[in-house]
């Protein structure tokens, strides 16, 4: 089988088998807080693949090249961190320059995006599991794309759960949490997608 | 500086109730839904956890006049990493199995919004031992909020509460609660599989959020008719009042 079929199969398998919030449990926060509206969920989705890419395509050659040589492998967290919330600042300020119209829908979810784990949790993940670099793209194209499906499509869930008719004790995040229970029971469906396909 | 009495006390139950991080102000869901699987993974998430909060915590706060308005989060943030990795690699040292099981969500407690929060918002503007008692609070309300859902998870999940699987140095042993196993035969088993998986930890977080809804609405209907029903007392007594008033004047007229 080529790389760049593999390459896809992982992109696809990091997306929906192993969905980052549905199985992996990366990045509630921002998937319980920001979905109530479609455009929001939308604007933070992009966000978290922009972020999630380019801090992956950095994060794996910094600690390859630079982290391990020095012998200083242990400071991974730190690196990463330091990396991430740079990034987000960077990221904010090219767009703001380039697309002051993509700046107003996305400025305000970039801070967010520091504290999501699924950015720090990809880049760990990645360097703790050995991964090669083109499956760690891979991961982290998977991941993002996987974590901008599921918050768009919870929203819109969401957006119809406020005119049904819930107990009261159930209004707000208690009957979002089934929900997103439910929708993770139907992902569980998707396990063993390519079990049939040798790699 | 003067300080109500019992601040210390008021300042410690606060992270366990009134503000508990994870079922009041629903901070730090993501290790709260991924290391609930059993009560020993929660019970050592819980405590790593507390142990940053504290250590941050003091350390922020020795700091406070000296890091300046504007480099502030990133100073919090490499502080917080630091802590985090020390207690990583003591982890890994001291309790290999534990150090397995959390994984990477060890290291995700860098990013845990509880500990960047109670830097920003409580040790950056108070003295040394109040934000230890803070965090002290914060950190114990956060493991016990753990250990509520593990405890439902695995009771319901696996049947038996097991014990010394990750902390090797007690005894193993397990309490059969839905699920019976002697000497390797199964004698029944009422267990749900479900709660083991990542839906049954969103269902069983869904279902306490409502249940703590459903208290406070009920309290707070009680305190609605409680105050209605004082009201309509008061306007009963004040239209007696005004009517012995007016039956006074009038019989003065006769």
């Amino acid at each position: 089988m080529s790389i760049f079929i593999s390459f896809i199969l992982a992109i696809l398998s990091s997306m929906l088998i192993d969905n980052v919030v549905l199985s992996r449990f990366y990045g509630i926060c921002p998937f319980l807080g920001v979905s109530k509206k479609v455009k929001s969920s939308l604007g933070m989705g992009i966000a978290v693949v922009f972020v999630i890419v380019i801090a992956t395509v950095i994060c794996w050659p910094l600690y390859t090249y630079v982290l391990v040589p020095a012998g200083i492998a242990f400071m991974d967290t730190v690196a990463y961190i330091l990396v991430i919330a740079s990034l987000v600042q960077l990221v904010g300020l090219f767009i703001k320059k380039k697309s002051p119209a993509l700046y107003e829908s996305l400025g305000i979810y970039l801070p967010l995006i520091t504290t999501n784990c699924a950015v720090l949790g990809v880049a760990q993940s990645n360097t703790d599991q050995g991964l090669t670099f083109l499956n760690a793209l891979a991961n982290g194209v998977g991941t993002s794309i996987g974590f901008l499906l599921i918050i768009v499509t919870f929203s819109c869930v969401r957006t119809r759960l406020e005119s049904a008719n819930t107990p009261k004790a159930f209004k707000g995040l208690p009957i979002a949490l089934i929900t997103a229970a439910i929708m993770a029971i139907a992902f569980m469906g998707l396990q063993g997608l390519f079990s049939g396909i040798k790699l | 500086m003067s300080r109500e009495k019992g601040y210390t006390k008021k300042n410690f139950l606060k992270g366990l109730i009134a503000e508990n991080p994870l079922f009041v102000s629903i901070l730090g869901t993501c290790p709260a839904l991924a290391t609930t699987k059993s009560i020993e993974a929660a019970l050592g998430m819980g405590l790593l956890f507390t142990v940053v909060l504290i250590c941050s915590n003091i350390l922020v706060s020795l700091l406070r006049k000296l890091i300046s308005e504007e480099i502030r989060t990133p100073a919090y943030i490499v502080i917080i990493a630091t802590f985090v990795t020390m207690v990583k690699m003591m982890t890994n040292a001291f309790l290999p199995e534990l150090y397995s099981t959390l994984g990477v969500f060890i290291s995700l407690i860098v990013v845990n919004c509880i500990v960047l929060g109670r830097a920003e918002a409580y040790a950056s503007k108070n003295n040394v031992f109040d934000s230890l008692i803070d965090a002290l609070g914060m950190g114990i309300g956060y493991t016990v909020a753990l250990l509520i859902m593990a405890f439902f998870r695995e009771v319901l999940g696996s049947g038996m509460i097991t014990f010394g699987t990750i902390f090797t140095f007690i005894p193993k042993f397990s309490i059969p609660i839905l699920k019976c196993v002697k000497d390797g035969v199964v004698i029944y088993d009422y267990s749900i599989q479900m709660f083991q998986n990542p839906a049954g930890a969103f269902i069983v977080f869904g279902l306490i959020l409502a249940v703590i809804a459903f208290v406070k609405n009920r309290k707070a209907e009680l305190k609605a008719y409680q105050e209605k029903q004082e009201k309509l007392k008061k306007a009963e007594a004040a239209r007696l009042a005004a009517a012995a008033k007016a039956n006074e004047t009038s019989g003065g007229d006769k």
